[in-house]
């Protein structure tokens, strides 16, 4: 394990008398690219913000390479900012924008002008150099405040949501390239999205922020396939969530009864606890093959959604308490909308949630 | 019936323009009178009042003054005007609205009222009546309206662009030099030049606040006392020409900034 770049320690922030971060701790490893992903008013923003210096914590501590920086304005940070809108400047042209943090340092401007040429052609942007930011498409002044912000050679590069003001079609091409330049330069960037496809193209890791805070953090993988708790299972990725009670517990086998029969899960909780399973879309399927024996009751189709590769099928589960479930089904698969199914899934895709 | 109508209208529209610049017409026309006295009949063109006003030291030393007044009183509001906008729209101070409302107050408080003011204000701490005097009067007149439409043209979309400009290591200063007023630069612009006009042909301050070195309305005013010249009407159309040239300066910049 490296040593971490960046530290967040017990950081807790309000706006007057409303707590939007409680107690987040979090650590940034050199050269990773960490997404926070959380819904709007999760505290995500607000947390990047902190990071950047824009807003002073009123509890705890903002560490970058050892050095306490909670205090220390933004411009004598080791971060810079890429801004949602992007903040250019609208009357200096592509190339002063970029070498405007150089030009605050003091260097020569040759130096500047050729530090910024090289970083404007890593972005794919050099023969734009003498245009003015509104000249550009969206795409491309997105490509310039990476390029400002790149260019003073940042310890650690801050997104706010620099995506979402793009088509989605630009913004998967721009996802591709933004972890394209990120591991040629090899900074550690801080993204902050809403969006969980772009999460899991985008990070190494992945902090799932809700509420003020931190639900769950880790690689995409592991976030999405062993989420810790309930937010993260339906908010990275969709899942069909039901409540259990343990029945019995024997050496980490855990019986549990729920409204979708008794199931049996690894995992650690002790007898009569309340626990929430969750199984994801892909894994529940219609039929049951060698591997995907359990059965989990019947259920009514109620809706079913035609989307290319697949059909996105939501049901009812007979039993009482009826349970929403949402499945992936074959794109050749019949199913049809009031028909009754049986449920399987394989006994190691069920996950279990601590809260 | 319809013609009748658009009959009337052309009428009224021929009087209502001619009540307005009849006077300033009648006023550049008998600038060319050839004669002595500036009244019927018409007897020129000749620009024989233009080279005798044009002549006349005292009257190009005022027109110097006024300039001089004007470019310098604009300068000095546009300056104050800016820094006072800047600290409105980007901090939050302590009843801001109400010290936000005083600032623009004196546009409501007569120039008579203003100019009676600072006279006894300059006498009291025993300054002497001067140009620098009256130009701190058109400071008083023109800051308001300076602040006005700078603050007008101050949005929220700015912030993050001069945030940007801190993150990339900008003091203060170098926001405020090379980031905001480049950005404001039509509205300081419009507001120089709206400054400059309202400077240019202000009389009463300046008739208040000056002695020996004045400005050109107050040079006019002492002609006048000694009877209609077509000298007189050849300085006002110098001064109406000044006037306009600084308008269209004005309209060009607000049009061009309009016009995406």
């Amino acid at each position: 394990m490296t040593e971490p770049l960046a530290v967040v320690r017990n950081v807790t922030h309000k706006f007057g008398t409303m707590e939007v971060l409680s107690n987040i701790s979090m650590e940034i490893r050199p050269g990773s690219f960490t997404v926070l992903l959380g819904p709007s008013g999760s505290g995500k923003t607000t947390l990047l913000s902190i990071l950047g210096g824009f807003i002073t914590p009123t509890e705890g501590q903002v560490l970058i390479s050892g050095e306490d920086c909670t205090l220390m304005p933004p411009s004598q940070r080791p971060t810079t900012t890429v801004f949602q809108d992007y903040a250019l400047f609208p009357h200096m042209s592509v190339l002063a924008n970029v070498a405007f943090g150089l030009r605050m340092q003091g260097f020569k401007r040759r130096e500047r002008v050729a530090a910024a040429i090289e970083m404007l052609s890593l972005v794919g942007l050099d023969q734009a150099a003498k245009k003015k930011p509104h000249q550009l498409s969206g795409g491309q002044r997105q490509r310039v405040a990476l390029a400002r912000a790149l260019v003073v050679e940042p310890k650690v590069l801050l997104l706010d949501e620099p995506l979402g003001a793009l088509d989605l079609k630009l913004r998967r091409q721009m996802q591709d390239e933004l972890k394209a330049i990120q591991r040629r330069v090899g900074t550690a960037f801080v993204h902050v999205t809403h969006d969980q496809e772009e999460a899991m193209a985008l990070a190494d890791e992945v902090v799932v922020m809700n509420a003020g805070r931190i639900v769950d953090w880790g690689a995409p993988e592991t976030v999405y396939l062993h989420p810790r708790t309930r937010f993260s299972a339906s908010f990275m990725g969709e899942s069909t969530v039901f409540s259990g009670k343990v029945v019995s517990v024997s050496e980490e086998r855990l019986t549990i009864h729920t409204p979708l029969g008794r199931l049996t899960v690894h995992g650690d909780a002790a007898a009569g606890q309340e626990i929430h399973l969750a199984i994801r879309p892909e894994n529940l399927k219609l039929q049951s093959t060698r591997d995907v024996w359990l059965h989990l009751g019947r259920a009514q189709v109620s809706d079913v959604v035609f989307q290319g590769s697949f059909k996105r099928v939501t049901a009812v589960s007979q039993s009482m308490p009826p349970v929403p479930l949402v499945l992936r089904a074959g794109a050749d698969e019949l199913v049809k909308p009031r028909e009754y199914v049986d449920l399987y899934c394989k006994p190691s895709d069920l996950i279990l949630l601590r809260t | 019936m319809r013609k009748h109508g658009a009959l009337f209208a052309l009428a009224y529209a021929v009087i209502i323009y001619g009540f307005i610049f009849l006077p300033v017409i009648v006023l550049v026309l008998f600038s060319f009178q050839g004669t002595l006295f500036p009244v019927p009949p018409f007897n020129g063109p000749s620009f024989r009042w233009y080279q005798v006003a044009l002549g006349d030291e005292r009257l190009t030393s005022a027109l110097a003054n006024s300039l001089f007044v004007a470019a310098g009183s604009s300068l000095v509001a546009v300056l104050l005007g800016f820094l006072a906008a800047y600290g409105f729209a980007r901090y939050r101070l302590p009843g801001d609205s109400f010290f936000r409302g005083l600032i623009t107050a004196p546009l409501s408080v007569s120039y008579l009222i203003i100019g009676m003011g600072l006279l006894i204000v300059f006498n009291g701490i025993g300054a002497p009546k001067s140009l620098a005097a009256a130009g701190a009067g058109h400071v008083v007149i023109n800051l308001p309206l300076c602040f006005a439409i700078i603050y007008s043209q101050m949005g929220d979309h700015q912030v993050n662009i001069e945030r940007a400009a801190r993150d990339l290591g900008a003091k203060d200063w170098q926001v405020l030099t090379l980031i905001t007023a480049p950005m404001l630069w039509p509205a300081l612009f419009a507001s120089f030049f709206l400054s400059m006009t309202f400077s240019w042909d202000e009389f009463v301050i300046a008739f208040l606040l000056t002695r020996f070195d004045t400005t050109l309305p107050v040079e006019i005013w002492s002609l006048l006392r000694s009877g209609l010249s077509p000298k007189t009407n050849a300085i006002g159309s110098v001064v109406f020409g000044i006037s306009v040239v600084l308008v269209l300066i004005l309209e060009l910049v607000v049009l061009r900034r309009r016009r995406p």
